[in-house]
Formats: structure tokens, sequence, C-alpha cells
């Protein structure tokens, strides 16, 4: 059992590679995604996660698959948009969900027009289910730098931003940080969605910022107990889809995805936070 | 633009409202420092419209507010804090400490003042309760002890009372009258006369135009607080362009006088109907007599 876990992993490069990668996904997407949960933003990080591919496609089109151009790319579209929801949310009447559905769904029209201008299906393919695999030194690099920038971001930004998702009106009255950190935090989503579209592709890239999040509702109670709970499920994640894609010949962005889901599933039923099981149970109620 | 005494903060022709309609029309007068300052009148008048122009969230439409920029500790009517936030009581206090740590100073030595600012509002023993398992008092008491540790010179405090029990109420003005000893300014909006009468010196009457300002006893007065009721709340789609004079022409040589004036005016009719308003404080109009109309600034333009 662990031969067949570990095995893959000493007898190939490769997948020391996408391992690494993987792992420094973990540390850096999960607490993002724990912040966007908590903040209801779920759903938004699967819209950024769409508004980063015409820059991808536009540094694929411009230098073919080359990883700056596509990082550089997708960290530009991401960002652009996120700032332009972002000013219309704080300047208009609309709320933020609205105002990022409208520049996703025109950033997303303008990655499938670039991506058609040229590329074939496969490409498309390509750009969309990530080449974990096939990571060289540079995606290494792209990823271990996110990793490290995210992590000390969260740490600069921690104070501010848990009192911009639980109370922004008392943010406002003491400080003007509140925008600025907002914007920051948006930064860092898609930062670490462009580092998830390298390894799983943009649409499974959500997928570790997302579900390990979710998953670790179901075993933690506080923030200090959420993140790094966050960061396990996902390393679990990583290792099995990775073994599992290893073994049974599957996709590997897909499989680490569904790892994270299987582990999703098993949290909902048993975790001791609201898990389904533990509401079958009755316990004697206390005291006081 | 004259900078108040630390404290103080003036009003000069305010207009607050939104998209053009005034909530609260040609307001006028100085809260003076140290002023304890209950805010009445009925749903709709502007009370927190008022706290909010004073706080800063929403833009004046008109006229100005003039304060010597000292931090303001507010406690809002409807709060945007989201209460399923995995936070313990002792970190939603703390954020009272903002100011004095920003954003990365340490909080292990603060922690004894923080729960000390907990039993102040006794809260003792709830340091680690998230907040979500807490009642409406009891999250209201944990609003108070961050207004305690936010330590701010002005305190506004948006219908801080609504939905909360005799005994927590009780606790509250007490610590209300603590801060007015200890010479913070304080500004109530309140819909309880018994309780403005009983803990508060001072009442600004609105009814989106000031209806009365000055010492409680004078201010709550039958006849004002029917000419309060009377003061349409409706929201005119077509009203027409406000002709009154923009803040700062006719007004800036008497502004400083207005609290003054008030009090003189509110002289006359206080002692007829001292009797009528202690035994019916809970209703705007007690009879129909309409009195001489009080004091308005915005009149004198």
């Amino acid at each position: 059992m662990i031969d067949a876990l570990v095995a893959p992993f000493l007898e190939f490069g490769f997948m020391r590679r996408a391992l690494v990668g993987c792992l420094a996904l973990s540390f850096s997407a999960p607490p993002v995604g724990v912040f966007l949960m908590l903040r209801r933003m779920s759903l938004m990080s699967e819209a950024m996660s769409h508004a980063i591919l015409p820059g991808a496609a536009a540094g694929f089109l411009v230098a073919g698959l080359s990883l700056p151009a596509m990082t550089l790319g997708g960290l530009a579209a991401g960002l652009t948009v996120a700032l332009l929801a972002g000013l219309v949310t704080r300047s208009t009447q609309l709320k933020e969900d609205a105002s990022l559905a409208a520049f996703y769904l025109i950033s997303l029209a303008a990655g499938v027009l670039l991506v058609s201008l040229r590329g074939s299906q496969i490409d498309l393919l390509h750009i969309l289910f990530g080449t974990v695999l096939a990571l060289d030194d540079a995606a290494l690099l792209l990823l271990g730098g996110i990793a490290t920038v995210t992590l000390f971001a969260l740490a600069a930004l921690y104070r501010p931003l848990v009192m911009e998702c639980v109370d922004p009106l008392f943010l406002r009255t003491v400080s003007r940080a509140g925008g600025p950190v907002h914007f920051a935090f948006l930064a860092l989503v898609v930062m670490n969605l462009v580092g998830g579209f390298q390894a799983l592709g943009t649409l499974l890239a959500v997928g570790l910022m997302l579900l390990p999040a979710i998953t670790a509702r179901f075993w933690a109670r506080d923030l200090s107990g959420l993140i790094p709970a966050s960061m396990l499920v996902s390393t679990l994640a990583s290792l099995t889809g990775l073994s599992l894609s290893y073994h049974a010949d599957l996709p590997t962005g897909p499989a680490i995805v569904l790892s994270a889901g299987a582990l999703y599933l098993a949290s909902m039923l048993v975790g001791p936070r609201g898990g389904l099981l533990y509401r079958l149970v009755r316990p004697r109620h206390l005291e006081a | 633009m004259t900078m108040p005494r630390p404290g103080a903060i003036g009003l000069r022709g305010l207009t607050l409202g939104y998209d053009r309609h005034p909530a609260v029309h040609h307001l006028d007068g100085t809260i003076p420092a140290g002023d304890l300052l209950a805010l009445v009148g009925p749903n709709g008048a502007g009370k927190s419209t008022l706290l909010k122009g004073i706080v800063g969230e929403i833009p004046a439409l008109d006229g100005r507010i003039e304060r010597s920029g000292e931090a303001i500790a507010y406690l809002p009517q409807a709060d945007e804090i989201d209460r399923t936030f995995p936070l313990s009581v002792l970190d939603l206090a703390s954020m009272g400490l903002w100011r004095r740590l920003g954003p990365w100073r340490s909080l292990l030595g603060r922690r004894s003042e923080v729960v000390a600012a907990l039993r102040a509002v006794g809260l003792d023993g709830f340091e680690d309760r998230p907040i979500g398992t807490l009642s409406g008092g009891q999250f209201q008491r944990a609003l108070f002890a961050r207004l305690i540790l936010q330590d701010a010179r002005v305190i506004l405090l948006d219908e801080p009372f609504t939905g909360i029990d005799a005994r927590t109420t009780g606790d509250l003005v007490a610590l209300i009258r603590g801060w007015h000893a200890e010479g913070r300014t304080i500004v109530a909006a309140l819909h309880d006369f018994g309780q403005v009468r009983a803990h508060f010196p001072s009442t600004l009457l609105l009814a989106r135009e000031p209806v009365a300002w000055g010492p409680t006893r004078t201010v709550l007065t039958p006849a004002n607080l029917a000419r309060a009721t009377r003061i349409s709340e409706a929201w005119d789609e077509n009203a027409a362009i406000c002709a009154r004079d923009h803040a700062g022409h006719a007004h800036a040589a008497a502004e400083d006088h207005a609290q003054d004036h008030a009090h003189d005016h509110a002289h006359d009719h206080a002692h007829s109907h001292h009797h009528q308003h202690d035994h019916a404080p809970h209703r705007y109009a007690e009879h129909g007599t309409v009195h001489a109309p009080p004091h308005r600034h915005g009149d004198a333009a």
C-alpha cells in the first residue's frame, strides 16, 4: 500500500515535480479559499478562473505554449477584471457578484474568441485541463513564488482582512484599509488561480482552492483550525490524485480534484462539526 | 472653516439625504464637547441619516459638518456584521483596539484589557464563545465592549436599546452615563422618551427638519412632538429643487447661537406642559393644540 503510494514518486522525476508543484499550491490556494468561503464568495473564484482565460489565450497566441507569456497574460486579465468589478461595486449601486458576473462574461467571451482565432480544439483542452505532469523548472519556481507571496501577504493582511469579512462598516469607520485590503485579497485570488491553471487548468484551478476550504469547515471551528485543516486536505488530495492518475492512468487534474471531492463527501458524513452522522445521533443535552 | 473644540461637532446648514431627496434638511447648530444628546423623532425622521453623515458614511447634499478630526466610535442600527463568521467574542471586542494596534501590533499583552471591557458589560466568561452563539442582548453587550476599547472622544449610538431587555438596557445606560462623566461627547438615537428624560440632559427632536433642540424637558413638549409627527414622511418623486439659501450665507452670523436660541424659546413652553408629558411620555401627539412654531433656524433665512 505504502509502496504503491511512494513508488511512482521515487521512480519518476516528473511525478516528483508534479508533487512539489501540487504541494506548493496546497499551501497557498486553500487558505485563500477559506476566506472566499467565509465571505460567501465561493462562486466568485469560479468566475475569476474564467476571467483569466483571455489573458492566457492572448499569451498563447503571441508566444505559443510559453509559461511566462500565459502567466503574465492570465495575471493581467484576472487583475483587470477584479479591479474593474471592484471599482464598479464601490462607485455604483451594483453588488459585487453582479458587476463581477458582467466583467467575467465579457472576459470569457473574449478568451474563447482569441483561442478560436488560431488554436485547434487540442490547444483549448490544454489550456483548460493543465499540464501537471509536465512542470518544468520555471513552472515550479512560479508555483513556489506564488505560495510564498500568498502566505506572507495573508499574514500581513490577516487582521484587516478578518475585520473586512466580519464587519466592513466598522473597518470603514476606523480605517481606510478596507478598500486596499479587499483589492489585495482579490489579487491573491487571481495569483493562485493563475498558479492553479498551470497545474490543473483554469476549469479545475478553483477545485484545489475551494474544495479543501469547504471540507475543512466540517473539521475546524475557527480560522486557526480552518486554515491548517484546509492545507492538510489539499495535500492529501494532491497525493491521492497523483497516485491514482499514475496507477489507473487517469488524467491528473481531474483525479486530484475528484480526490478532494471524495474527501469533501467523506467529511460531510463524518466530520465532527455538523457532519451528517452527528446529526443522526442526539447526544444528551447539558446542564447549562 | 473654523475648527471646533475637540469633541464638539458643528452642523452648518447641513442637508443629508439619498438621491437628492433630503432626509435631514437644513440642520444648524453645535453639539458641544461633552454633551449627552438624545436624537429623537418618528421613524424616517433622519436620525440614522444624521449619525451616518457625522461618521462620514454618506456625503452631505449641502452644508457641512465641522469636527476637529478625532476618532469617532459608531454603533450603527443595522450593522453589517456577519454573525456566522467563526470569530470569538474576545476577537470581536479586540477590534476596538484597532486605532492603537493597527494591523500588526500584538494583541497578546492586551488580553487583560479586553477581558476587563467584557466584564464591564457583563460578559464575564464569554471570551472564547463564537459570536454566532450569542443572543441579541449579549451581542449588543459585546459591541459595547468594543466601544469601550475604542476609547473614542465622540460616541454615536443608533438605537442601541432596540430589542434589548430592561436589565441589559439599564447596564448599558449606566455605561453611557459613565462615559458622559468622563467628558466624552455622546449622541444617541432613541425612541423611549422616559429613558431620554431620565438620562439625557439635552435632546434634538428631528422630523427631517430640526423641530427643537435644547434641554430635554424643554424639547419633549406635546406641542413639539405633535409638530414632529405632522411633518410628512412622504418622499415626493417630483419635489422641486430646494430654494432655501445654501449653507454659509445668511446662517453664518446666527448659527453659533442656534442652541442658546432653542433654549430660550423652549423655556416659554416648558412649564405649562410639564404635567402632561410626564404622564404620556410615549405618544408624539398628546392633544391637538397648536402652539406657535418653535425656533427653526432654516426659517431665519
